[in-house]
């Protein structure tokens, strides 16, 4: 970090490499494949999936929740470090705010997979009726991808600047997109107030719609009669269980990122080891709501949540269930407790842990509650009493995650991955032209 | 002060001359409205015709103003299908005591709403609350809830209550989110995953060209099926319109089901009418999960005193199977 030049090398935007080009191919591949997938369950109809009238909800619903969860992440880490002021989350922001957009887009994309009629979308404004959760989500989610994108977009426009000059004599036709997209940004001082001021008023405002869209996504299942569901305790763990979640997408990622774009002198292990004992502390929250969820129940549940519980804890859902709880939940937790365990590598498997205990976290949640009504399932095939996703459902689904992950590696090689212009601001690197220093 | 009042009259004034401006257009628009009235009675005053009005009395009508009534159809013209029959209830009693799962209710039901799918609207479940209670049968069709949670949740108003109790369907606004679904506590509801076998000239298809619909209607039932919505038992709409009892009711050969007007305080099984008060009262009826608060239509008397032994039931149980498939290629029945 020596001056502005060597900054501007290592974190402007980079080319494909042979990896880079073949790891997009493949998504590229998984997605046109998801899609034929998709075309043709439109087609036949949801008959292709495993659901079935008592399975009604499949991994489309809880892959949406799993995507509505890692957006959580924008929130916590801009907006909530922000307003406290913790300077170490400058070179893990940038991230964080691509993640969000990139969760709750795709989130919005999921859950029309789910739709049985998806051609009659547009009903969904025509006869909205505001007392359905369905229609909060309607409202909640296009809000808050506008206001991620702005996250993303307003801390971008001083970077982007910084792009068109760098590039102006290597790459006219970039620099020309990026002076398009910098909204003519000089640094000048009337500038900087504006957009400081637009910043603050996004990060206060992101907080709250973020924890209204987890709230709602809870509210999804517990406005339904349904054991396990049916549970005050849903809005809250909803919210505790996407901060963790987000926070493993964000470890992972940055991680990633950082290997892949050589970042290590503005990543460091400080900077790991502030994340591990922040999602430490996720983790614990996490802990405790689902001790409120899984635990405090046993002493009052009434016959039906007796079988729903211990078909979780001892039953047909046992494996999957612990596997949730230990890999996504305890064993994280154990490890970030260690200072060992909060270096980049251990950090990255924690991560990455938390992120498939995550996923397999929201099958828990959606499915076995509704293979456990309060009439006995009868009168349907033998097949229809137990749900495992069919290859139609397992490719649309991967397509999805596929989906996001080219959203966000693109976003990686289009942008830089670190703000510049903060990054030079917070180190006193004067910037070569001094044209946004004063 | 004295500024004051200035201020408050400059208001006063300025507020009467926009109410008179605003009064003066709306004059105008009237007058011009009333004018063109008027010219329409003039300009054919000629050519008269003499009608009787339904008293008897004879009175002259310009010619131009007689157009022809549009035909009414099957339906009378205030019946509308999301408000259903003004000042009426109907409620079901269910009396486990008759019930030795006969079946005949599912197969009925099944052939008159050409349910092809693989789970039936009606079924007989098989009831054991604990080890030591007595086992029975307890058919369980839509309990068209009072406080219903289906059209609570759903977001485009296409499952929805009518006022004469029912609950339907409108399978052509519905978008498959199947929250509805999740949503009922009796899990009564059954989705078409596929296209439904019903085909376009089957039997329901031509029953609604009988009736003089072009397009699929709700006013028969929420059928024909459509595929990515769902289906759920209806109270025969289509058998209430003509005086009818639901098909379930007529085909019960042990009288099981009782249905009615909850107004009137009658129902019937079609071999005998009873108060549904006392029916209550006396049988002590009850209604299914009343503690979730759905406040159901569908009343059921307890299985004490039964006539036939559980076990009898017993040769017509099958656990995975509610809708009969035909065996030859023919269509169902």
């Amino acid at each position: 970090m020596k001056n502005h030049n060597t900054l501007l090398d290592n974190l402007a935007p980079r080319k494909f490499g042979n990896r880079g080009t073949i790891w997009v191919i493949f998504l590229i591949i998984v997605i046109v494949l998801g899609l034929i997938a998709y075309i043709d369950q439109v087609r036949t109809g949801q008959v292709v999936t495993n659901m079935r009238d008592y399975a009604l909800w499949g991994i489309y619903i809880s892959n949406f929740v799993f995507f509505v969860a890692t957006s959580f992440v924008g929130s916590v880490t801009v907006a909530i470090l922000r307003l406290t002021n913790n300077s170490w989350r400058t070179p893990l922001v940038r991230i964080a705010e691509i993640i969000t957009f990139t969760s709750i887009v795709m989130a919005g994309l999921t859950i029309m997979i789910d739709m049985g009629r998806p051609d009659r979308l547009l009903n969904l404004f025509i006869h909205a009726r505001l007392q359905s959760p369905i229609t909060w989500d309607v409202i909640i989610i296009p809000t808050t991808i506008a206001l991620s994108f702005l996250l993303l977009y307003f801390p971008l426009l001083p970077d982007l600047a910084i792009l068109k000059t760098f590039y102006k004599k290597t790459k006219p036709k970039f620099s020309k997109w990026y002076g398009k997209l910098s909204l003519n940004w000089t640094g000048s001082e009337s500038q900087k107030a504006i957009q400081e001021k637009s910043i603050k008023i996004i990060a206060v405002l992101i907080i709250p719609v973020s924890i209204i869209l987890q709230t709602i996504d809870a509210w999804l299942f517990s406005t339904t009669y349904r054991i396990g569901w049916d549970s005050t305790n849903m809005g809250a763990y909803f919210i505790s269980g996407a901060f963790v979640a987000g926070l493993g997408a964000l470890v992972t990622m940055v991680f990633i990122i950082r290997k892949v774009r050589g970042l290590n002198n503005y990543i460091t292990d400080y900077h790991f080891d502030k994340l591990g004992k922040f999602l430490a502390l996720a983790c614990l929250t996490y802990l405790y709501f689902n001790i409120n969820e899984y635990l405090i129940p046993i002493f009052t549940a009434p016959v039906e949540e007796d079988i729903h519980l211990n078909s979780l804890v001892f039953g047909e859902w046992a494996p999957l269930f612990w596997f949730a709880q230990i890999i996504g939940l305890l064993l994280p937790l154990v490890i970030l407790l260690f200072n060992k365990g909060r270096k980049p590598l251990p950090m990255f498997f924690v991560g990455l842990m938390v992120v498939i205990g995550s996923w397999w976290k929201r099958y828990i949640i959606v499915i076995p509650t509704l293979l456990h009504p309060f009439l006995p399932i009868e009168g349907v095939p033998e097949s229809w009493h137990h749900y495992f996703p069919s290859a139609h459902e397992w490719i649309i689904t991967i397509a999805t995650l596929a989906m996001a992950l080219l959203i966000i590696t693109l976003f990686v090689r289009y942008l830089p991955v670190i703000p510049i212009q903060r990054t030079a601001d917070e180190n006193n690197i004067p910037s070569i032209k001094k044209n946004t220093e004063s | 002060m004295e500024h004051n009042k200035k201020n408050s009259r400059r208001k006063f004034l300025n507020n009467g001359l926009k109410l008179g401006f605003v009064s003066a257009i709306g004059g105008l628009g009237l007058s011009h409205l009333s004018e063109k009235l008027n010219a329409s009675n003039k300009t054919n005053s000629e050519d008269k015709v003499e009608l009787m009005t339904t008293d008897g009395s004879l009175i002259q009508v310009d010619a131009s103003d007689v157009v022809a009534v549009k035909h009414a159809d099957h339906h009378d013209t205030k019946y509308n299908v999301r408000e259903g029959i003004p000042n009426r209830k109907f409620v079901m009693v269910i009396d486990l005591a008759k019930c030795k799962n006969a079946l005949k209710c599912v197969s009925a039901c099944n052939k008159h709403h050409y349910v092809t799918g693989e789970n039936a609207w009606l079924k007989v479940h098989k009831m054991q609350e604990s080890k030591d209670t007595a086992p029975y049968w307890m058919p369980r069709t839509c309990m068209h809830c009072d406080q219903p949670a289906c059209v609570t949740v759903c977001p485009v108003d296409a499952t929805f209550k009518r006022r004469d109790g029912l609950v339907l369907i409108d399978n052509e606004r519905c978008i498959g989110c199947r929250f509805c679904m999740a949503a009922c506590p009796y899990s009564i509801r059954v989705f078409n995953w596929s296209e439904p076998e019903q085909g376009e000239m089957s039997e329901i298809t031509l029953n609604m060209m009988d009736m003089g619909h072009e397009n699929p209607s709700i006013e028969y039932a929420g059928v024909p099926s459509r595929k990515g919505t769902p289906d759920k038992c209806d109270f025969c709409p289509h058998q209430i319109h003509e005086n009818k009892l639901p098909h379930c009711v007529t085909a019960c050969p042990n009288g099981v089901f009782y249905f009615g007007d909850k107004y009137e305080d009658t129902v019937t099984n079609g071999e005998e009418t009873l108060r549904l008060t006392k029916l209550l009262k006396d049988k002590a009826g009850y209604r299914l999960l009343e503690e979730l608060g759905t406040a159901p239509s569908v009343y059921y008397l307890p299985p004490v005193n039964r006539l036939v032994d559980f076990d009898k039931g017993l040769e017509n149980y099958s656990e995975f199977e509610s809708v009969e498939k035909p065996k030859s290629v023919e269509k169902p029945e």
